[in-house]
């Protein structure tokens, strides 16, 4: 890994440190290596190093598919049936998950666009959307936009929560597609431009290529994230697993039981996820 | 062909809004068709920032530089079209990570030229071949030694058939065994009657090659002169100072 991959690296990291803990500001970015680095979900995706046999994930992922196995074969009653309800809500989850990490990505794209413009009213425009996103509780945003969209476009549910989910999480991809950009070594930039390429062509085919390249585990993980925020939307009449765990409880008052398969299920998902986000992040690294 | 006048250039940069420093103080020069200029100096004494503005990646306060009738600093200039004719080569290589070897070559000719694949490709081809790296055509860079990124940096800027070739310390970066086959390059390029406009310190290739040395101190040119004079008898003391302590 050559040093430009490094600092690349870090300025990401950086950014997701910025985005988990509000008190880091601007000056984590700076990479002068900060010793906050370490407070991010980092551990949420393997690292490429850990090959043996017992790496948090692994025990983690391995206790909870034999928990899983063991509660819905040794106890069917009620396990099975409390599984066979909630993972109803899975198709929700995932439609929603991914319609809105496509969504976060469209307007992430255009507000990292707008926070690297030289215009400085686009820019303006991108950092105020992203100061009210970073500064309001996405629950909050969540139901905001959510009866915003219903009451004035007259939209169904799922639709509606997709789009509150974009929105949300559109800023803080936007930060990230912003790290991405301005990660992109200057020399680049200067190169292609005294080649005679113009702005656009500089943008096109020289920084986007390398954006997407550091910014995809980033996604990745963001991805992960919004399938643990999309519980969300169960506030909003959507069946997803865990709406469909609370239903289950308010019909036949099993708490304790339905949240422990629904906790089961969203661990197991993420865990999936997330080690796949790490064999993406690998292969990146690999293709230099 | 090309010839490059810079006439009285200036450039100041404000540090942290306050400080101004001036980085280049009224320098004027003139390398004509088909000479190879090499500026010297103590690193800080705004060399680059002068080569730099020739194909405007830095913008001078003041002062003008023309190439050929077109005068690169008059506002209005297309200055696509004087990059495109302006090769450049950069200290740190610069070449595109994300491109193979070949792409890295063709890029600008397929874009800018609008050239098709296959003519860009040839052309590429016979550059590779020219700078001895045929075989790497379809390798990274990163899997590539500095040395060998400098000579297809050079390949890259040759693609577009430039009338001048900028070179910002080509060998600054590269380990010493590396340093000779990328002057090569450039050596067989000055024999051909390429202009050339250098920053380096390499004092071997400026006495070989270069038509006339500057010596530049704390943005000023010092001193203009042949490899003889300048080496053999530097007029100034500051010139002579440098030249001690390098040589």
């Amino acid at each position: 890994m050559n040093e430009d991959e490094k600092r690349i690296e870090n300025a990401l990291k950086a950014e997701v440190v910025r985005k988990k803990v509000v008190s880091v500001d601007s000056a984590a970015l700076n990479d002068k290596g900060p010793a906050t680095i370490t407070m991010t979900d980092g551990p949420l995706i393997p690292k490429k190093g850990e090959k043996h046999v017992l790496s948090s994930w692994r025990i983690t992922f391995v206790g909870a598919i034999l928990l899983l196995a063991a509660l819905l074969v040794f106890k069917p009653e009620p396990y099975l049936q409390i599984f066979k309800v909630c993972i109803q809500g899975a198709p929700v989850t995932f439609q929603v998950t991914i319609c809105a990490i496509i969504g976060a990505v469209i307007i992430g794209t255009f507000t990292g666009l707008g926070s690297v413009s030289r215009h400085r009213w686009i820019n303006m425009i991108s950092g105020i959307y992203v100061e009210l996103i970073r500064g309001i509780p996405l629950l909050v945003q969540l139901i905001f936009i959510y009866y915003a969209v219903g009451r004035f476009f007259h939209i169904e549910g799922m639709v509606a929560a997709v789009i509150a989910l974009s929105i949300c999480f559109g800023a803080y991809m936007g930060e990230i597609i912003r790290a991405g950009i301005q990660a992109v070594p200057r020399g680049q930039t200067e190169a292609a431009t005294a080649l005679g390429l113009s702005r656009t062509q500089v943008f096109i085919h020289v920084v986007l290529p390398q954006t997407v390249k550091v910014v995809l585990p980033a996604i990745g993980n963001e991805f992960i994230s919004m399938l643990k925020d999309s519980t969300l939307v169960s506030q909003l009449a959507l069946a997803d697993i865990l709406r469909k765990g609370r239903e289950y409880i308010s019909r036949t008052f099993l708490s304790l039981e339905t949240m422990l398969i629904v906790a089961l299920i969203y661990l197991i998902l993420t865990l999936v996820l997330s080690r796949l986000v790490g064999m993406l992040e690998e292969r990146l690294h690999k293709n230099g | 062909m090309a010839k490059i006048e810079i006439k009285d250039l200036c450039k100041d940069f404000t540090v942290d809004g306050l400080k101004t420093v001036h980085a280049v103080k009224h320098a004027s020069l003139t390398v004509n068709d088909g000479e190879v200029v090499v500026i010297i100096g103590p690193s800080g004494s705004g060399k680059s920032t002068l080569l730099r503005s020739v194909n405007k990646l830095e913008e001078p306060t003041s002062g003008s530089i023309r190439i050929d009738d077109v005068e690169v600093t008059n506002p209005k200039a297309d200055l696509r079209k004087i990059r495109e004719e302006v090769g450049m080569v950069f200290q740190s290589f610069n070449l595109f990570p994300h491109l193979t070897v070949l792409d890295n070559i063709t890029l600008a000719p397929r874009k800018v030229l609008k050239m098709d694949k296959a003519a860009a490709e040839k052309l590429a081809m016979e550059l590779l071949e020219r700078v001895g790296l045929a075989d790497k055509a379809k390798n990274h860079p990163t899997q590539l030694s500095g040395g060998q990124q400098q000579r297809v940096a050079i390949a890259r800027a040759l693609a577009m058939k430039p009338k001048a070739m900028l070179f910002d310390e080509p060998t600054s970066a590269l380990d010493p065994e590396m340093i000779s086959e990328v002057l090569d390059v450039m050596l067989d390029l000055a024999k051909e009657g390429m202009t050339m406009l250098l920053v380096t310190h390499e004092m071997g290739f400026a006495k070989a090659a270069a038509d006339k040395i500057i010596f530049m101190d704390a943005g000023e040119i010092i001193e203009t002169g042949t490899p003889d004079e300048i080496f053999t008898n530097p007029k100034s003391e500051r010139t002579k100072s440098f030249l001690d302590h390098i040589l």
